[in-house]
């Protein structure tokens, strides 16, 4: 039952991740992305992260999200705004897209298929098994990157304070 | 999966669906009463004895009024709004014990829908959850006072969240899971939260009246600024789904905080009262207690409202950065230290 799940929860990830850059307007864009977003949490699950899951929908689709919708939704964007782009940015887009493209399917190639990852400790994702990782072997590079979003908060505070002096 | 475990998680989370929409009917009728005797008035009392069909009157209004969609909205996203309003505010209770596991048939039965391991998160993204409604409608109405009025939601919510997952860190710093059941539990006989995190419970009491855009932080609705708020576009039952839903959302907030901080379904003399009804009624008398003290939370809610006059949009920021969050983190610190010098000794 399992794998069909993840069938059926893979394909609504692609479609709606599609939609997301077919979508003519930015705010449906931004709706199909926070969907995205949920199958991502219903991916956790299946693979046994609760925590990761659940921290997936608080920050990604209850926090982060409703910041970009925030501010697309005071930009008011639609067509007449929308710039209008040179062919040369299309041919550029055209050919950095197909060199991701082989890129992926090279690396795809490379990581043997036939044998799936089986995770050993299948509870690592639960909340304390995670925590006692974290705060273990990776303790260093945990609080490095804690403190890469610090130095990232401080930066923006500081960036409209400066404004603010300015005016 | 046994078909009677699905029997019997069908039958609860129709009984708690129920219960919410009645609860939720009723506090319109509460508040309105409340708000009467507050201000030295009778309230209403046509409907019925004591006006007590009243709730019923208004909904079979809100159905018969005349639907309209505004030919300039998104008419999808308008549809979506209140829809989503409202079952954001239902899903909350879905991790809630409420009450103890109880026999029915030589067979125990857990009175919570599920009692996954993350359950304090899992509240915390639902209510985080919960501002998509108002947002997506306040956009599709295309209106721009209710835009304003979505975006202030959202920068409220937002800015109280943070906060409220402060405060809720201490008491977990306390209780070392996430369950909600275990926290219940570890409550039993007078050790509630309450009495150990009096700070912490003060700061999620306050957050959850800005995160159910109650007075004294309604500020998304205001009729002299924004004209009505989000919803003025909305007419008939849309109008009533994102009424509806404050009020569960209400519910919903009043039984996290009793289950948190106030010991849920225990009650003092708990033991004595299992050995007196025996194993299938005394969970129910707990259930009984646990309303008892959901009801008085919305109660306060309702009492708050009709006392307090509201903040003004820049105070409402100022307290929460500049009060809440310092005062949680304050609070998480001294919690932390505190727990440190008891293990110690």
């Amino acid at each position: 039952m399992g794998t069909q799940v993840f069938y059926f929860v893979a394909t609504l990830s692609i479609i709606f991740s599609l939609m997301v850059i077919f979508a003519k307007n930015p705010i449906h864009s931004v709706l199909y992305l926070i969907l995205t977003f949920f199958t991502f949490t219903v991916h956790y699950v299946l693979l046994n992260a609760q925590f990761l899951a659940v921290v997936n929908f608080i920050v990604y689709m209850g926090a982060i999200m409703v910041l970009f919708l925030f501010v697309l939704m005071l930009l008011n964007l639609n067509k007449e705004t929308e710039p209008v782009k040179s062919p040369l940015i299309k041919i550029v887009g055209v050919i950095a897209g197909c060199c991701l493209v082989v890129t992926l399917v090279g690396s795809f190639k490379a990581a043997s298929i036939n044998s799936p990852l089986v995770l050993k400790n299948q509870s690592l994702g639960l909340v304390e098994n995670l925590g006692k990782e974290l705060f273990g072997p990776f303790l260093l590079p945990f609080e490095l990157s804690s403190l890469l979003l610090l130095a990232a908060m401080v930066g923006a505070v500081l960036l409209s304070k400066r404004d603010e002096v300015e005016a | 999966m046994e078909i009677s475990f699905v029997i019997e998680k069908f039958i609860l989370v129709a009984v708690i669906f129920g219960i919410s929409l009645v609860i939720a009917m009723y506090s319109t009728y509460a508040e309105r009463k409340v708000a009467a005797y507050l201000q030295d008035r009778l309230g209403p009392d046509r409907a019925g004895p004591f006006g007590i069909l009243q709730p019923l009157a208004d909904g079979v209004k809100m159905f018969m009024k005349e639907e309209i969609i505004p030919a300039s909205s998104n008419k999808w996203l308008f549809i979506v709004g209140p829809g989503l309003a409202l079952l954001c505010a239902c899903i909350g209770t879905a991790v809630i014990p409420w009450g103890s596991p109880m026999e029915i048939g030589g067979k125990m039965v857990p009175l919570q829908v599920a009692d996954i391991n993350v359950g304090v998160l899992y509240i915390f993204g639902v209510v985080s959850l919960g501002v998509y409604g108002v947002m997506i409608g306040g956009w599709a109405s295309n209106n721009k006072y209710s835009l304003l009025s979505a975006i202030r939601a959202a920068s409220q919510n937002i800015s109280y969240e943070i906060a409220m997952g402060l405060s809720i860190i201490a008491l977990l710093l306390m209780t070392n899971t996430l369950s909600l059941k275990e926290i219940v539990d570890q409550q039993h006989g007078w050790r509630w939260n309450v009495l150990y995190q009096p700070l912490g419970f003060l700061i999620f009491m306050v957050c959850s009246f800005a995160e159910t855009n109650r007075a004294p932080f309604d500020l998304p609705e205001c009729e002299t600024e924004l004209i009505g708020g989000y919803h003025t576009e909305y007419s008939s039952m849309k109008l009533g789904f994102y009424l509806f839903a404050e009020y569960i959302n209400m519910f919903v907030s009043s039984a996290v905080m009793a289950t948190l901080y106030f010991g849920g379904y225990n009650y003092p003399g708990m033991d004595y009262m299992a050995t007196l009804l025996g194993p299938t009624w005394a969970p129910l008398f707990g259930v009984g207690i646990f309303f008892l003290k959901i009801v008085f939370f919305i109660f306060f809610f309702m009492w708050v409202r009709w006392t307090i006059p509201r903040f003004r949009y820049d105070q409402l920021m100022n307290l929460g950065w500049k009060g809440l969050i310092p005062l949680a983190i304050a609070n998480i610190i001294i919690t932390g230290i505190v727990i440190a010098i008891i293990e110690k000794f």
